[in-house]
């Protein structure tokens, strides 16, 4: 396939006749086995996963999840590409298909297109500057890849965060899971041509980010949850803010039951389409609403609680088939339940400090430098130096609104980690693809990509 | 569709399981060194038993490989392990998940630097497909058996294996119009 390409890519620039540059261009960019390949050149092992035959026995069988048996003939398929510059695919995702006519009978996504080297810039950087990078990551809930990743510098330094700290990180942590979610909900309505809904997402994402704007000084990308605690107290007047968020929410969300859920277009374009049942979800590792929507009840805030996610109410929401429907309808009701546990940090948010006053760990106020040599001292070291942190390996993880979040950090015993890598739920439940897009239609396969919610800064890391 | 399971439903939490009958124990692997991590119990299988480890532990019920990755000990070669295990330069580290019993474990497996193969855990987790594809393209560790171990994240024709620490940072230079030089 590559040959040909290359022989197709004309000399076009006048100070390079000969083409060379060009040839270069396409050998760089050239992914040779990573894509899908034709039946001939693929290997049996291989073409079970691009068909989304995952499940094995022990003898070696193969089952097919789905037993989908779809009849094509050998010389009627063809390879097309789906992305990386599809507006379905949610980014810079690539998804080859193997269609007949307009049934998908293999695929693949290609990945790396937005791979900037995250894991290696994070030894690079301090513990205190590690915050920044990771919140690029997820950049539709950046508040939980900097909570899992403070979670993970807290347990190696053996640091206990005050009360407030942890309560106005679960306060915007799930805010951060309605904007998410909310955002997801507009694509995925733009996906399935329901443009109003795009309009309507923006909307109700706008109410949040203005309030992490007025609590972060950012709209994403904060660094606001630091190893320690968090950047700055909450502004004044918050529980209004907030208060009006949640009571505006939970009606509106009654507006898109009315526009999607039990629309008979919608419905027919997502019911029964891409199902995934508990035992392939599992075998995949795919986390969030993916593994609850196909009925298994597992929710991290609710299984192994961090935080004071133990001391909150509110409902695991699981669906039953685990088609694209189910997704969609976890994702909704997961945001009324997010509401509920806003709703409880506004009345218990406790008094106190909103982070440890552990000068190696924390800068001082800010007050204290003017007044304080000692205090300015510690200031400077935290933002030139940052801290030390004890030898020793951890695993901390969080569910995020795509799934778990995990960090696995390694530290040496120096002011850097030596290796940080993020566990991020994108980059593993995109492996469902294949099994989920067998045997349905392409309109089907842009309506199960949005279900499956790939943020692609997170996957390529 | 969605059914909704309420607050009353079961909440253990992984710190009130003592460490001894946690999943060495249970899986029958008392012989394979243990040690805690803040409180978190890790395994360190020889290379060769690691397979057969990680085969015991899914018996045991641990459904879901939730991570693997490896690491790079090139510069801290000397770091903390339980006697009886001989540092190498490399590590696998797999977190596994046990959902009905709401346990995790971590498996740690020192792998050589001159024969960087380890077996592939594919068959039993196929989840792991992904993260195995990337420990290869990022630390140049081939997994024996798997079905496509191809490069994930850098492209095909990439020379060199970026997380590892003998791969310095910079080499590359970036092209910012009035950017001096490499940092």
């Amino acid at each position: 396939m590559s040959d040909d390409r290359r022989a197709t890519v004309p000399p076009t620039n006048p100070s390079d006749p000969f083409g060379q540059i060009g040839e270069e261009l396409v050998a760089e960019t050239d992914e040779g086995p990573q894509e899908l390949q034709d039946r001939g050149d693929t290997s049996a092992a291989k073409l079970a996963i691009e068909e989304g035959s995952f499940l094995r026995l022990p003898e070696g069988l193969v089952l097919d999840p789905g037993d989908i048996d779809v009849e094509f003939g050998e010389d009627e398929t063809m390879i097309i590409n789906m992305g990386p510059q599809h507006p379905s695919t949610h980014g810079v995702l690539r998804i080859m298909l193997e269609l007949e006519g307009e049934t998908v009978l293999r695929s693949k996504p290609v990945v790396g297109y937005l791979h900037t080297g995250m894991e290696k810039t994070a030894e690079q950087l301090t513990y205190v500057q590690g915050a920044t990078n990771v919140t690029r990551m997820d950049y539709l809930a950046p508040l939980h890849n900097e909570l899992v990743w403070s979670l993970a510098v807290e347990a190696l330094i053996g640091t206990e965060v005050p009360q407030r700290a942890t309560w106005i990180r679960m306060l915007m942590t799930e805010l951060n899971r309605m904007s998410s979610h909310v955002m997801w909900m507009a694509t995925n309505g733009m996906d399935l041509a329901s443009t109003s809904m795009m309009i309507y997402g923006f909307r109700e994402r706008e109410m949040i980010l203005s309030f992490f704007e007025k609590t972060t000084g950012l709209r994403m990308n904060h660094d606001y949850i630091r190893p320690g605690g968090v950047a700055a107290d909450l502004p004044d007047g918050w529980e209004d803010d907030v208060m009006s968020i949640v009571d505006t929410i939970p009606s509106r969300m009654d507006d898109y039951d009315e526009m999607l859920t039990g629309q008979p277009i919608f419905k027919l374009r997502t019911e029964g389409v891409g199902i995934i049942g508990p035992d392939l979800a599992i075998a995949m590792a795919a986390t969030g609403p993916i593994l609850r929507a196909s009925g298994v009840p597992w929710d991290l805030r609710r299984s192994m609680p961090y935080l004071a996610y133990d001391e909150v109410d509110f409902d695991v929401i699981v669906g039953t088939v685990g088609d694209t429907y189910d997704r969609y309808a976890v994702r909704l009701n997961e945001i009324r339940e997010s509401c509920k546990i806003v709703r409880q940090c506004v009345e218990r948010m406790p008094l106190g400090d909103y982070r440890v006053q552990d000068k190696k760990v924390t800068p001082p106020p800010r007050a204290r430098i003017d007044e304080s040599m000692e205090a300015l001292i510690h200031h400077f070291k935290i933002f030139t130096r940052g801290f030390e942190v004890p030898e020793g390996e951890v695993y901390t993880a969080v569910e995020s609104p795509r799934g778990e979040l995990g960090c696995y950090l390694v530290s040496d015993g120096a002011n850097k980690p030596y290796r940080m890598h993020f566990r991020a739920p994108s980059f593993v439940n995109l492996q469902t693809l294949p099994p989920l897009l067998r045997g349905g239609l392409i309109a089907d396969a842009i309506a199960i990509i949005s279900s499956v919610d790939p943020v692609m800064g997170e996957v390529d890391r | 569709m969605a059914d909704v399971i309420t607050a009353d439903g079961p909440a253990t939490h992984e710190a009130a399981i003592p460490l001894r009958q946690r999943a060495a124990s249970l899986a029958g692997l008392t012989d394979i060194p243990a040690t805690e991590s803040c409180g978190q119990e890790v395994l360190f299988p020889r290379l060769s038993e690691y397979l057969e480890t990680v085969t015991a532990l899914r018996d045991a019920g641990f459904e879901m490989c939730v991570d693997l990755c490896a690491v790079d000990y090139l510069r801290h070669h000397g770091r903390p392990l339980p006697t009886g295990v001989e540092p190498e330069r490399f590590e696998i580290v797999v977190n596994l998940l046990a959902i009905t019993d709401v346990r995790r474990v971590r498996i740690r497996v020192q792998v050589p630097e001159g024969d960087c193969v380890v077996p592939t855990i594919f068959d039993l987790y196929p989840g792991t497909e992904n993260m195995e594809r990337e420990a290869f393209d990022l630390f140049g560790i081939s997994f024996d058996h798997h079905p496509d171990l191809t490069r994930i994240l850098m492209p095909e024709d990439w020379e060199g294996h970026p997380l590892r620490k003998d791969y310095s940072v910079g080499r590359i230079p970036v092209q910012f119009k009035e950017a001096p030089g490499p940092r």
